[in-house]
């Protein structure tokens, strides 16, 4: 202990006193970690607390959203304009727009992504994954606003327009859900192929090796035994990746514009939730207008659908883990 | 497999079975390999867009509204303020929370809760992070300043510490409003879960007989983890931290949300050179608490300008990003690389 002096060292330290020194050092380090991980607590308090007191119940003189602005107006209104007279918050442009846009993505994403993982766990030598799975990464830790761009200045310009605007004779917007799909599509890739390998992965070889033994080719064996036993990783996986897509904001924001239409044609502008919410903190809005508050109201929405994915997930893929370990 | 099978020995069925094989097998091929080419085409795009627009001007000039004066210095200085700040706070956080979750935590109904939220948060949308920040750091509830609830429920009005005549203004200004510090907190509860798991993983993986010889050697709990445990998971923690931090750079709508400036011609509290810093060493504390802006806001910001000359700067400052994640990715893979090698239990 180079923290004793020397005439300290002199002096023999009893055991006992040395004993409960370090009692009290270890059980002080023992509580400053528990502080470390109470903080994870403390965040998803908060992030409840401040959506809760903006959007449905402030305490004091202060009027919350949903004070203000029916609940029943808010999710079967079809008019989004709080920039306008009448002013008008009813959220289904919005959640159309978000859905078309996750709806898009994941008809995108999730075929590539789980025919991604099949080809990595079943048909791929181990030098081939080794060389894949650095690009998927490298495609992961891109950051969502570079895919905003090349939605916006790329796909729309080169590929939409010449394919439906000039072939098909659709009308095409330079903002449109449809290249803002694709990107959150592209995005989600990664995330779909790494967990649904995992699940692939966790398939007991003596399934497949049966299912050999019984004749059946390469295709059956996939298809036929390792999918469904790694179905629910699978449904787990999928989830977790539209529940990203739904939360998904600056690609969005980018390439999907900023228009609250009630639409479901991809060739249009659309504005999701999270594009909302970024959309009202661009503008100058003081604190404690109705449109700030309406940003609460917006943000719990979205953060209930995601959470109740993220649960649903989990509580999929815990079934799936009781299975196989 | 349950039920009475089809008897499937006739050689026309086999056949087919064949075929299929080898079609679901190319489409598996080629759903792998499309990302590899939209990644390819991707970073291919950008650079070509790039190509002109990234030289010495860009890197070492302030934003402008002239296309072709535009820099992205202040960009790279917020990033490195608000990287450094945030590493700072959530590293040691970070590895602490998995530390007691690994080594400490009892099977209570608490640390469970724990566990649970912890896999929930690393779910929530980056955005609602965005919100908190808004309301606990940039706003701090309302809570301070002259129209604030503590002002009006006790008549004083606390408006910030340490006035410095230098700035003409509080170092620490109560409520924080759109500065590095606000951004730097809401970066570190952003990316929380994600090193907590990543180096729960990395405790997880250094097997138990270490441990075990370390306390019958007569360690405490914590000398075992400081000398035995940590040291033998720093890699793996570290490829953890590295690719959250990469996350946390790359991350634009919470600091969008908070108000990241858009339009910033100068270094946070000035601080442009050291030599600054000898003569006015208030900066260091000022730093963090002035506004700023971030690569990837800046990045934003020159996608939605109207003159087309910004796209190009827009993919200019791209490339530097993504220059920076790929030096960060390619350490964490060596890393990860080096780990595997060297450690044999």
């Amino acid at each position: 202990m180079p923290l004793l002096s020397i005439r300290r060292r002199q002096v023999p330290v009893s055991l006992r006193t040395k004993h409960n020194q370090f009692r009290l050092q270890e059980r002080c380090i023992e509580i400053v970690l528990f502080l470390c991980a109470a903080l994870s607590i403390a965040t998803t308090l908060s992030i409840i607390f401040v959506l809760i007191t903006e959007a449905v119940y402030t305490i004091g003189p202060a009027k919350a959203f949903f004070e203000e602005v029916n609940p029943m107006d808010f999710f079967f209104g079809t008019r989004w304009a709080p920039n306008f007279k009448p002013q008008s918050f009813g959220v289904l442009p919005l959640f159309t727009g978000t859905f078309l846009v996750a709806g898009i993505a994941a008809l995108v994403g999730l075929p590539i992504g789980i025919l991604t993982a099949v080809y990595l766990s079943e048909y791929a030598s181990p030098r081939l994954r080794g060389v894949i799975k650095p690009f998927l990464e490298i495609l992961a830790g891109i950051p969502t606003v570079i895919y905003g761009y090349f939605a916006l200045e790329f796909i729309t310009p080169l590929f939409l327009k010449p394919i439906f605007s000039g072939l098909m004779g659709f009308d095409v917007d330079g903002y449109n859900a449809l290249s803002a799909g694709i990107v959150v599509g592209i995005m989600i890739i990664p995330m779909v192929s790494s967990l649904s390998e995992d699940a692939l992965r966790a398939v007991p070889r003596s399934l497949r090796e049966a299912g050999y033994a019984l004749g059946s080719t390469k295709y059956e064996v996939c298809v036929k035994i390792v999918l469904p036993a790694a179905f629910s990783g699978i449904v787990a996986a999928v989830l977790l990746a539209i529940s990203r897509a739904i939360g998904e904001t600056m690609a969005v924001t980018i390439a999907a514009g900023q228009s609250p239409n009630l639409t479901l044609s991809p060739f249009h502008s659309v504005q999701t939730m999270t594009a909302y919410i970024v959309n009202v903190s661009l503008g100058d809005t003081p604190a404690g207008s109705i449109e700030y508050k309406s940003l609460y109201a917006v943000g719990l929405t979205l953060f209930c659908i995601t959470l109740l994915m993220n649960v649903l997930s989990q509580a999929v893929m815990r079934r799936f883990r009781e299975v196989y370990n | 497999m349950s039920g009475p099978e089809q008897p499937t020995s006739t050689p026309k069925l086999r056949a087919s079975g064949k075929k299929d094989s080898w079609f679901f097998a190319f489409i598996c091929w080629l759903a792998t390999w499309s990302s590899v080419v939209v990644l390819i085409v991707l970073l291919g795009a950008v650079t070509y867009q790039a190509v002109g627009w990234l030289d010495w001007q860009f890197l070492t000039s302030f934003d402008s509204r002239r296309p072709e004066k535009a820099g992205i210095l202040s960009g790279i200085l917020g990033t490195l303020w608000l990287i450094g700040l945030t590493s700072l706070f959530s590293v040691p956080i970070g590895i602490g929370a998995a530390i007691y979750l690994e080594e400490y935590a009892p099977d209570t109904f608490l640390t469970r809760i724990i566990r649970t939220n912890l896999a929930n948060l690393a779910g929530v949308p980056s955005i609602v992070y965005g919100i908190l920040g808004l309301t606990a750091f940039v706003r701090m509830f309302g809570l301070f300043g002259q129209e604030g609830y503590l002002s009006r429920a006790l008549g004083v009005s606390i408006e910030g510490f340490f006035w410095s005549d230098h700035y003409n203004g509080y170092l620490i200004p109560l409520p924080f409003g759109r500065v590095v510090m606000a951004g730097a907190m809401t970066l570190t509860l952003l990316i929380l879960p994600v090193i907590i798991i990543a180096s729960q993983e990395a405790l997880r993986a250094v097997p138990p007989s270490i441990r075990h010889a370390s306390l019958a050697l007569g360690a405490t709990r914590w000398q075992t983890i400081w000398f035995q445990v940590l040291p033998a998971s720093i890699p793996g923690i570290m490829t953890g931290v590295i690719l959250s931090i990469s996350r946390a750079i790359g991350e634009t709508a919470p600091l969008v949300m908070l108000g990241a400036m858009t339009f910033v011609y100068f270094a946070p509290g000035d601080v442009d050179s050291l030599g600054y810093l000898a003569e006015h060493p208030e900066g260091l504390v000022k730093a963090p608490f002035d506004t700023f802006t971030a690569i990837p806001i800046q990045i934003f910001n020159w996608v939605r300008q109207a003159k087309a000359e910004f796209k190009n700067v827009a993919a200019a400052g791209i490339v530097v990003l993504l220059f920076i994640l790929l030096l960060l990715n390619a350490v964490a893979v060596y890393l990860r690389y080096r780990s595997s090698r060297h450690l044999h239990w």
